[in-house]
């Protein structure tokens, strides 16, 4: 391949600052974690809340459950963000329409961390349900039987079991939030996906080095929360249930 | 136009035919022996390279690229070459011309001298100047007005750091905002989240024409910049280098670029029959007359 | 900016949309049937207490969540020349199931922990070996139990198809953006595709619910 390799790109100086190319990306990287935890928290508390909705025996709040996932789930997230930017601001009076285009701080950050947020609530929820359904109906019978109410019954019998049992996926929920971060650069995040678009343009030609340094970074980050999970989800598994070694 | 093609890839077949005896080697063999070349389009770039409503690439660039293949057939005496297009972006671009997927890059690329390091670059065809397009209404006339105002521009391209280098430079303060992409950028300004966006000045023309109100806006303010824009090829290629120069450079002594030129500037172009009316500038004439792949680093006064 | 919308420009553009749409289609289709298939390989391979083969299992599957989709589209489309001659839809075909493969994997993995370890004991007690217990007792319950997040994974799997933009094939959301950006007209066609991505994948979910009515395991 007829390809001149510099790796000491990262080392030289952006063409409008005086920071490295380096320093520029971990810059970008801090934004993409930012983004992704603060989605995760709306993400996570959001999410249990409608799937366990979701799954309740009266009809109504299961059905305002349904109705937010398919809401959320049902359009890809880089449009859903679109919709978010550019199109709801439209549907606001005009003076507080301006505001959030003109002069919100972060907007956005807010703007992504909401999309994204609430994409990533809708999936959360489905596993949530997955969980509490895979449970057999015994377990919450036994909860009612001991004379708790159904509220009590899902928090220390139904949801301890479900969201032991959907540690993996979830998991695999949060790793796809962090990579999805990247669909901030859509709305003008600095954050890593950003600033590599922004360095294959700078440096001309180190494409490849531009390219190589954010995927590895976002290997080693996903990789290490997946580790981490790992942990968890030994420390926590359901005696009595099949586990990974 | 087919003809004069024609013609011209035979007087380009000709230049070169001097040295047809040696051996083939580079892109041409490659050519020749898969019987296929690809081009690399750009899906929105207007009106260098884009789609049609049928998405059929189409363009100024892409007339050029043709003649290019023109002789490319009459130099392998292959006129039945087979010709793929591949669309590519400003990410993968340069890659895929290293890797081969791609022959010739028909988009709007800035030929610089960093880029030289990777790729050649065929006489410049184009030169770009970047400008701000703003709402008429807000009567802004020039990037220095625009102390503390939100200003839009596209990631991934060279105006994010020359706004912010004039930022610097004036010791003002804009508010950056980021499009995706040029529509995107565009649709700030429309809905008023940016007051001006700046950007090279054919994409700008380009969104204007086909904006649904174009009257509404204007394209203002000093170039920040002046940029050569360039079909891109493989580097170290001499033999393809030199059939491809020897092409341009003779559409350029013939008039044919001029019309061209004239075809996608200076009359009504699809998809809305939209004449962009852009004078050709002196940047240009310079380089028509004494065609060059001259880096854009040589345009700064 | 709502005062004048011009859905005019869709109905001329509806051809490109569709062959877009097909080849999302067909894009979905391959890579969940493959990934499906190699997941749950993936995930008995996992839970085999085969040292080796546990490990190798994992490795692919965490270094599979662990990149970026849209960069492992893009990194294959980049090197794949280099071995074999490759159109970006096959390109597209292949990276989408092998990296499916690694998701549902592990949601096969959940479903079968979410079968009593008890079962798995009668089955060997009646003297069926690993993969007989696993293919006639767990794996039937499991795919059954997971059928929610199976869907859910393929309407992922579907959304993201249209990251194939980053190596210039054309899905159903690129034929729309195509289309859009020509006629300046970019909002109505985002609204326009996003009703479409959810009318497909609403009816796909209901057609799902009501047959997960129907094969549900009653607990």
């Amino acid at each position: 391949m007829n390809y001149q390799w510099n790796w000491g790109v990262f080392f030289e100086t952006i063409p409008s600052g005086d920071v490295t190319y380096l320093t520029w990306i971990i810059h970008g990287l801090g934004w993409t974690v930012a983004i992704s935890l603060c989605a995760w928290i709306i993400a996570l508390s959001l999410g249990s809340i409608v799937g366990t909705l979701r799954t309740a025996q009266h009809r109504g709040l299961a059905l305002i459950g349904h109705a937010w996932v398919e809401f959320f789930r049902n359009v890809p997230i880089l449009l859903q963000l679109f919709l978010w930017f550019f199109v709801v601001p439209e549907l606001l009076p005009h003076d507080l329409s301006m505001w959030v285009k003109q002069d919100m701080p972060a907007k956005e950050f807010i703007t992504s961390v909401l999309a994204l947020g609430l994409f990533t609530s809708a999936r959360v929820a489905e596993q949530v349900r997955a969980g509490i359904q895979s449970l057999s109906r015994g377990q919450r019978n036994a909860g009612l039987a001991l004379g708790f109410t159904q509220t009590q019954t899902y928090r220390y019998v139904l949801l301890p079991m479900a969201f032991r049992i959907i540690i993996p996926p979830l998991t695999s929920e949060f790793m796809n939030a962090f990579k999805n971060s990247g669909v901030a650069y859509a709305v003008g995040v600095w954050e890593m996906v950003f600033v590599s678009r922004q360095m294959v343009e700078e440096t001309g030609g180190q494409v490849i080095e531009s390219l190589i340094v954010p995927t590895v970074l976002y290997i080693i980050c996903s990789y290490a929360a997946n580790l981490l999970m790992g942990v968890i989800e030994r420390r926590s598994h359901v005696p009595g249930f099949i586990v990974a070694k | 136009m087919q003809k004069q093609h024609l013609l011209l890839a035979l007087i380009a077949g000709l230049v070169v035919h001097t040295a047809a005896a040696q051996q083939l080697d580079g892109t041409l063999k490659k050519v020749k022996d898969s019987n296929a070349i690809t081009l690399g389009i750009r899906e929105s770039s207007f009106p260098l390279s884009y789609l049609d409503a049928t998405q059929k690439p189409i363009g100024y660039h892409i007339d050029i690229c043709m003649a290019i293949v023109n002789a490319v057939k009459a130099r392998l005496q292959l006129p039945k070459l087979e010709v793929k297009t591949q669309a590519v972006t400003s990410q993968n671009r340069i890659p895929l011309i290293v890797n081969g997927t791609i022959d010739l890059e028909c988009g709007s690329t800035t030929n610089n001298a960093d880029r030289q390091k990777q790729v050649a670059f065929a006489p410049t065809t184009y030169v770009t100047n970047v400008l701000m397009a703003v709402k008429k209404s807000s009567g802004i006339k020039s990037l220095d007005q625009l102390n503390g105002k939100p200003v839009a521009t596209t990631t991934g391209t060279t105006s994010v750091q020359l706004i912010r280098s004039h930022e610097k430079g004036k010791n003002l303060d804009f508010k950056e905002v980021y499009g995706k992409d040029h529509a995107d950028s565009f649709l700030m300004l429309e809905t008023d989240r940016a007051v001006a966006f700046v950007m090279d000045d054919n994409l700008l023309m380009g969104l204007i024409a086909n904006a649904k109100n174009p009257q509404d806006y204007a394209i203002v303010g000093e170039p920040l910049s002046v940029e050569p824009i360039a079909i891109m090829l493989r580097r170290d290629d001499p033999q393809f280098k030199g059939l491809v120069h020897a092409t341009v450079s003779n559409m350029a002594k013939t008039g044919e670029l001029t019309k061209l030129y004239a075809k996608w500037f200076n009359s009504p172009i699809p998809p809305k029959g939209v004449n962009l009316a852009v004078p050709m500038s002196e940047q240009l004439k310079a380089a028509i007359v004494n065609p060059n792949d001259n880096p854009a680093e040589s345009y700064k006064k | 900016m709502f005062s004048n919308f011009d859905f005019s420009v869709i109905p001329p553009s509806l051809p490109y949309i569709w062959q877009g749409l097909v080849f999302s289609f067909r894009l979905t289709v391959t890579a969940m049937l493959g990934g499906i298939i190699i997941g749950t390989l993936l995930a008995l391979a996992r839970l085999s207490g085969g040292k080796a083969l546990g490990f190798a299992a994992k490795t692919y599957v965490d270094l599979m969540r662990s990149v970026p989709l849209l960069m492992m589209i893009l990194w294959f489309f980049l090197l794949a020349p280099f071995f074999m001659k490759i159109t970006p839809e096959t390109s597209a075909l292949i990276t989408f199931t092998l990296f499916q493969a690694a998701f549902y994997s592990e949601i096969m993995r959940a479903g079968i922990q979410s079968i009593p370890r008890g079962q798995i004991n009668a089955g060997f007690a009646i003297g069926m070996s690993y993969w007989q217990t696993m293919g006639n007792v767990v794996l039937p319950q499991a795919f059954r139990n997971m059928v929610p997040v199976l869907l859910t994974q393929t309407f992922i799997l579907f959304q993201d198809t249209s990251l194939v933009y980053a190596i210039g094939a054309t899905d159903l959301l690129k034929a729309a953006d195509n289309t859009g950006k020509l006629y300046g007209r970019t909002v109505e066609m985002y609204i326009f595709v996003s009703l479409i991505y959810f009318a497909i994948c609403f009816s796909l979910s209901m057609f799902v619910k009501y047959m997960n009515k129907r094969i549900a395991i009653i607990r």
